[in-house]
């Protein structure tokens, strides 16, 4: 790890201050900071300990909706007995990532800008334009299992590695920003990016800004929704492949419906033609197998990855069924229904 | 085992502000401890190479294998992707601060009783990891006790053992 300068400030504005050297880090659970700066991967400065600002509470927003603070931890979110009840989504994909230990320390702010698992990524011996840009990308050509079948670039196949924001995404959540230019709100669906030409920016964060909170809208989806998370492991693993699922069904139609997939690109993915394609009929499965070919419109396989089409279709249809019968599936007992 | 209560100084180069250590002050094993630490040194390396608390064993020292998991302000962590710096404040309990020799913890007990260990690296880990599964509250049955314990491998393969050692000090509801 580089030596670094190490800062706690008490308050926002100074963290804000301090966050805007365009050399710092901010360092909330450092579950993956951490450890990227161990690898060399991340090599800040300076590093801002956020720790000490007041960003811990889950508070009821006006008019419905639950507002979680950028430094809860994973663990406080997924077992808040609001969250538990309002959006068992989003209790559910927590549950589905990482380790109990993992939980307890990482946050909800750092959840979101986690980086890439990608193997070049993390390994300095090798070319990668996210990390060094300009460099080439290792995974194109190389060992890419892992890596995304949809909006990939000619610069970057990584894809991001959350369970939580693929709920956060289908949600449709809002992040909440301050920076030094003041305080802003991002919608979910504008937060992460595709790699494009510039596969070193991961989200849309202006240089400085900080993540404070996310908003939760009124609608959670409680009861016709799922997670359902396909990996190499049945626990403590990456997805391959995870489809979050939530759905309205009134009178034997779906009235609202959002499906995000995790695994499969730079950021959650969504293609709402094929969600607005579903509203308004009865749930079969030909309804499901058209919406998982909506989604995975343009898919393409990089060699190591390209079971992952297959994967996709067959877990969206799985878990459009699981919704729609509202037999979510179990974070415990992995066995699919 | 030497208890080093009185922090090495950090790296003499008092202008650059980079290598300058950093006072903090942590509960460890029930003891207050006023800490100079360099900022990038981890929890698990403070407590192996500054204090010598070595029962805290480093495996991958990526959070990928659970060796390092403490208990920290009551709460399960791997300690290698903590900085100690910012832990100013907390209170830290390691498998040294559970148990004894002769003073055994239910859970140490529980896996001495179920031979839930081969070689026992990654036992101090499995044996934290299970301290905190049973303060969280959140498992009751073998399959909730295997996925809270995914955390923590071994490579031994006793994981059928620990599930039962874990079980029973669970279902006793004597831990402490």
């Amino acid at each position: 790890m580089n030596p670094f300068v190490y800062a706690r400030p008490d308050a926002l504005p100074e963290a804000v201050r301090l966050g805007a050297t365009g050399r710092a880090a901010f360092l909330a659970g450092g579950t993956n900071l951490v450890d990227l700066m161990k690898e060399n991967v991340a090599r800040p400065a300076e590093v801002v300990d956020i720790n000490r600002l007041a960003l811990r509470d889950i508070v009821e927003i006006d008019g419905g909706g639950l507002r979680i603070g950028a430094l809860v931890t994973n663990a406080d979110t997924a077992y808040d007995e609001r969250v538990r009840r309002r959006y068992p989504l989003l209790c559910s994909a927590i549950l589905a990532g990482a380790s109990p230990q993992l939980r307890n320390a990482a946050t909800n702010g750092g959840n979101l800008n986690q980086r890439t698992r990608c193997y070049y990524f993390y390994d300095v011996q090798t070319p990668c334009n996210k990390r060094e840009p300009g460099q080439g990308c290792g995974a194109i050509g190389g060992a890419n299992r892992i890596h995304a079948i949809l909006g990939a670039s000619p610069q970057c196949i990584a894809t991001h590695p959350s369970d939580m924001c693929v709920a956060l995404a289908a949600l449709e959540a809002v992040v909440r920003v301050t920076g030094p230019q003041g305080e802003r709100t991002i919608p979910f669906e504008d937060y992460h990016r595709l790699p494009g030409n510039e596969p070193w920016k991961d989200n849309t964060l202006a240089p400085g800004e900080l993540v404070t909170a996310i908003d939760l809208p009124p609608e959670g989806f409680a009861a016709h929704h799922t997670y359902l998370k396909l990996r190499d492991r049945l626990s403590y693993a990456f997805a391959l492949v995870s489809v979050a699922v939530g759905m309205r069904v009134e009178e034997g139609r779906v009235a609202d419906l959002r499906i995000a997939l995790g695994g499969v690109a730079h950021k959650p993915w969504r293609r709402p033609q094929a969600e607005a394609a579903m509203r308004g009929q009865a749930p079969s499965r030909e309804l499901f197998e058209a919406a998982a070919q909506g989604l995975l419109e343009g898919a393409m396989g990089q060699g190591d990855n390209d079971f992952k089409i297959p994967l996709a279709r067959r877990a969206i249809v799985r878990a459009l069924s699981q919704a729609a019968a509202g037999t979510p599936q179990s974070q415990t007992d992995k066995r699919i229904a | 085992m030497t208890h080093h209560t009185s922090p090495k100084a950090g790296t003499a180069h008092a202008s650059a502000a980079p290598m300058a250590s950093m006072g903090a002050s942590l509960t460890i094993n029930g003891t207050p401890h006023q800490l100079l630490i360099e900022p990038w040194t981890t929890l698990l390396d403070l407590l192996r190479e500054q204090l010598g608390l070595t029962g805290t064993k480093k495996g991958c020292d990526h959070g990928q294998c659970g060796a390092c998991t403490v208990l920290l302000d009551g709460r399960r962590i791997n300690s290698c992707l903590k900085l100690a710096v910012s832990l100013d404040g907390s209170e830290v309990t390691t498998v040294e601060g559970l148990g004894q020799a002769g003073r055994l913890h239910p859970l140490q007990a529980a896996f001495i009783e179920h031979d839930a260990f081969q070689c026992g690296y990654c036992t101090p880990g499995q044996i934290c990891s299970a301290a905190g599964l049973i303060a969280e509250g959140h498992a009751r049955s073998r399959e909730e006790v295997r996925e809270q314990m995914s955390g923590n491998l071994c490579r031994c393969g006793a994981y059928t053992n620990i599930a039962d050692a874990v079980l029973e000090v669970l279902e006793k509801g004597d831990a402490r």
